[in-house]
């Protein structure tokens, strides 16, 4: 998210606000340029500094976007920073005034403590669960503090430096028996865990679990449903199975062989992840995208956009039971993927864009296979709309249910359609455009009620826009090359590699370690297919980054689900779950 | 009456033609449903696919017999016969074709109504032995909406019953000659149709099984040939319903040049059809909603076409 002048004047005035609101304590700012803008608070009076940021300052922040962890303790480059052996990043947003500010905190000590914050924001109950899984950071006063990725059996905290990335580091894998039923032990769901009573006035409740194996779950997720008859009274979310520890990747690959792996966070999305992650390497680099990449990778996003709403189009119409449309928008999925693979030679995860730029230039005769499909499309939605959008039955199960106002997204840290569907026209591409999206004419369509219903037509109609977007990349394509002319894009320019030994040395060492970054941070963000997806970076000059994080939409989105399913039915909960649109890959990550 | 010899021939002739019909439709089923999918279907056993139903019983038959140790295992075991038997039942009241039919009963509507309740038991029976949530959700839903369609089924046939003056379904047939029950009954035949597809748990109204929901309902534990049977269950009902509307209201065997059977056979394969299509077109109600729909609207619906049709009766006669 690009920083402007006023954002780092607005963010020296916030200092001086906060001095003057806390006399005494230390605060600091990163230089002028980070972005997001970033601020050091010191650990004691962090939640009255949050609290004062959401609600008392001149300039206030509504949403917690993100919160994360650092394990400082090996960094060798932190100029500026203050000391310490953790530090906790939280990311405050402001939708209303597209403002945004990183708040950082310093952690002494092996096992830090610090207080929670979820009595101001309660999306933090699951970050701050995440932080303590994954770093051993403990939360005084969080009400439910224990693994949210990881199995409840789990020793150690993974992404503190001194475990392991590695199973070749670790003794193999066993699971005897002793141990398996030790494990479903260990899931079994207590209800007093959680604070729940069993029974209430005469009534027994029936605890329900749905999944992780359930046809409508969309995946490995799990929800225990406390029922009254076929009333949810609660839902309580488990996540995690999934988890496949990408972060930690991050930290063991190389800055140019990660990207495989950005691709399959969210798995519809193709390389609408990839866009983040090398946005934000860029950014590190100092690397200027030439624009034909940049209108490549709008295109390519754009399509994946496509296919990814297409699945969610027909597995919701499958949700509440209608069989059929998920087979005609596979097919037109199927489609997309011919083209996608004609260009990038693969379908899913093609893997498809570079530090600096693309893999390689669009193939002959690309123009006509996209306009092909923008001309087949529209017409196949408008059956979709009839078969689904305008069914009476569907819209009996879809009106009204699982709504959720304006304030509440905003304070759950809901972005994409979700958000949208509440009536707000937030969207990044247009708010603050990356990769040229404001050379580009599109709307961004909302709803009013923030209902499945609203969240679904805010989808199909984003798949209209998808498609102007990409009609106007054919149409503009301009010439140029696919890649950055810059040392630091990989793979590296091999042009004068046999003309030079200096450039065959320095190629020869790119591509055999990959390239090294400078020292820094970097952010970067993309409007995702289910909204706002980002990448914080962290470089300590070597060839593979020092701390990779995924801020992705599914997370939080997922935290809503019992605020949005009590009191509804169990087919209910189907219907919030298919209009969400998450993918379990991009929850646990 | 006829003699003994030839009794056993229809009887048996009944039974096989009316399980056979029950698993050819599952080859029907899924090669219309992949027609109106976009797909092809199962196509490679045998032509056109048509083994695939053999392979496929041969593949369940020789399945682990198994019960779940938690589950009530007697009434595990007896819950899809529980099923099964009054709708293989209700095929012996119907009359095919001038002289074919297994019992020419007086009242077998009524016979048909009593069967129809009775298969609610098996369903019931279903959930509660497998002793599962899931089943026993299902079972729930089942048995509330299984009753409640039940009540204006019935009102709706009760049109016919007035018109033709007889709960006999060759009677009936006999009435039709000058008009099909289609024309006068249109509002009873449309009323039963859906009280039909919810009797045999069909989509739009397979609540009881809703598989993104209950994963299966009430048959969720059930494997092997215990499974296949409560699948020949929904297929013999899905047959049955349309008989029963081709009789009651297409004039039965009746129509000109081809053989009574056939048009009996012609009429009923349109409902089938019907009901799969139904299948690849409809999402799913809401329980609530399918029972509010059922009370609020079906129900008042049918008094109203039995008031105007007792009218008109009165009247004329």
């Amino acid at each position: 998210m690009g920083a402007t002048v006023q954002e780092n004047g607005a963010d020296l005035e916030l200092l001086r606000e906060l001095r003057e609101r806390f006399p005494g304590a230390g605060f600091a700012a990163e230089p002028a340029g980070q972005s997001p803008p970033t601020i050091w608070a010191p650990p004691e009076i962090l939640p009255e500094v949050l609290r004062h940021l959401k609600s008392g300052a001149a300039q206030t922040y509504a949403t917690l976007y993100d919160l994360t962890a650092v394990d400082e303790r090996l960094r060798r480059h932190r100029p500026d920073q203050p000391a310490g052996d953790f530090t906790l990043a939280y990311h405050l947003l402001s939708l209303e005034r597209n403002r945004e500010l990183r708040v950082k905190t310093a952690l002494a000590g092996e096992k830090p403590h610090t207080a929670s914050i979820v009595d101001i924001w309660p999306a933090a109950n699951w970050y701050e669960r995440e932080a303590w899984d994954m770093f051993g950071i403990v939360f005084d006063g969080h009400p439910h503090l224990r693994r949210i990725l990881l199995p409840p059996t789990w020793e150690g905290h993974p992404l503190r430096k001194e475990h392991p990335a590695r199973a070749t580091e670790m003794p193999p894998f066993q699971l005897p028996d002793a141990r398996e039923v030790q494990e479903e032990e260990a899931l079994k769901f207590r209800p007093e865990d959680w604070g729940i009573k069993r029974t209430h006035d005469d009534t027994d409740f029936l605890f329900l679990n749905v999944g992780p194996q359930h046809p409508g779950t969309h995946g490995l997720l799990r929800i225990v449903l406390e029922l009254d008859g076929e009333v949810i009274v609660d839902a309580m979310p488990d996540i995690g199975f999934h988890h496949r520890g990408a972060e930690k990747m991050g930290e063991r690959q190389t800055w140019h062989t990660y990207i495989p792996y950005t691709d399959r966070i969210d798995y519809l999305g193709g390389v609408l992840n990839n866009l983040p992650y090398v946005m934000a390497v860029e950014r590190l680099a100092g690397i200027e995208v030439p624009e034909r990449a940049q209108v490549i990778r709008v295109m390519l996003a754009e399509l994946f956009r496509i296919a990814s709403h297409l699945v969610w189009y027909g597995t919701f119409a499958q949700d509440v039971g209608t069989m059929s449309p998920v087979f005609y928008m596979f097919t037109d999925r199927e489609r997309l993927f011919d083209i996608i693979a004609a260009i990038c030679g693969d379908r899913m995860h093609p893997n498809w864009f570079r530090i600096g730029g693309v893999a390689q230039d669009l193939p002959r005769g690309w123009e006509e296979l996209v306009r092909d499909f923008i001309a087949y499309l529209p017409a196949r939605l408008k059956e979709y709309d009839r078969i689904v959008m305008q069914n009476r039955i569907f819209k009996g199960r879809t009106k009204g249910v699982g709504a959720y106002s304006l304030a509440d997204a905003i304070e759950w840290g809901v972005t994409g359609p979700g958000l949208r569907a509440c009536g707000l026209a937030w969207d990044l591409r247009k708010r603050r455009p990356y990769s040229g999206y404001e050379q580009f004419e599109f709307e961004i369509p909302t709803a009013t009620t923030g209902d499945c219903y609203d969240r679904a037509q805010v989808r199909v109609a984003e798949i209209y826009q998808s498609l102007r977007i990409v009609g106007q990349c054919v149409d503009n394509m301009p010439a140029g090359p696919c890649k950055a002319d810059h040392p630091l894009t990989t793979p590296p320019p091999r042009e004068r590699t046999l003309h030079d030994i200096e450039t065959l040395i320095t190629h020869f060492l790119q591509a055999g370690w990959g390239p090294v970054m400078p020292p820094g941070e970097a952010t970067a963000a993309v409007e995702g297919a289910k909204g706002i997806n980002s990448y914080y970076l962290i470089s300590d000059g070597g060839a593979t980054p020092y701390r990779v994080r995924i801020r992705t939409p599914s997370f939080p989105h997922l935290q809503m689900i019992p605020l949005i399913s009590r009191g509804s039915m169990i087919p209910d909960l189907l219907a919030i779950l298919g209009s969400m649109d998450y993918v379990l890959a991009d929850v646990d990550r | 009456m006829h003699s003994a010899p030839a009794s056993l021939a229809i009887v048996f002739g009944v039974i096989i033609v009316a399980l056979s019909i029950a698993s050819g439709l599952i080859w029907l089923e899924r090669r219309l449903l992949a027609v109106w999918q976009d797909r092809y279907g199962p196509n490679r056993v045998g032509p056109f696919g048509l083994l695939q139903v053999l392979a496929d019983m041969i593949k369940i038959i020789t399945k682990e017999d198994w019960v779940p140790p938690f589950a009530d295992a007697a009434v595990f075991v007896l819950a899809p016969v529980a099923i099964l038997v009054p709708v293989l039942l209700t095929f012996a009241v119907i009359t095919y074709a001038p002289g074919i039919a297994v019992a020419d009963l007086n009242i077998g509507l009524l016979f048909f109504l009593a069967m129809s309740s009775l298969t609610v038991y098996g369903v019931v029976l279903a959930g509660w032995a497998s002793d599962s949530k899931y089943s026993l959700l299902g079972s729930m839903r089942a048995a509330a909406q299984m009753l409640s369609y039940e009540v204006f089924m019935s009102l709706s046939l009760m049109g016919v019953v007035m018109l033709a003056g007889s709960f006999d379904l060759k009677t009936i047939v006999d009435s039709q000659k000058d008009l099909w029950y289609i024309v006068p009954q249109l509002p009873g035949m449309l009323i039963f149709l859906m009280a039909g597809i919810a009797e045999t748990r069909r989509l739009p109204f397979d609540l009881p099984e809703a598989e993104g929901e209950l994963v299966a309902g009430f048959h969720s534990e059930y494997s092997g040939m215990k499974f296949a049977l409560f699948f020949v269950e929904e297929y013999l009902g899905i047959t049955l319903i349309s008989i029963l509307i081709a009789v009651l209201f297409l004039g039965g065997w009746q129509g000109p040049l081809l053989p009574p059977l056939l048009w009996l056979a012609l009429k009923t394969l349109l409902f089938i059809c019907f009901f799969i299509l139904l299948r690849a077109t409809f999402p799913r109600p809401r329980y609530d909603q399918l029972m509010s729909f059922g009370w609020k609207v079906m129900l008042p619906l049918s008094l109203l076409n039995l008031v105007i049709t007792g009218g008109i009766v009165l009247a004329t006669r």
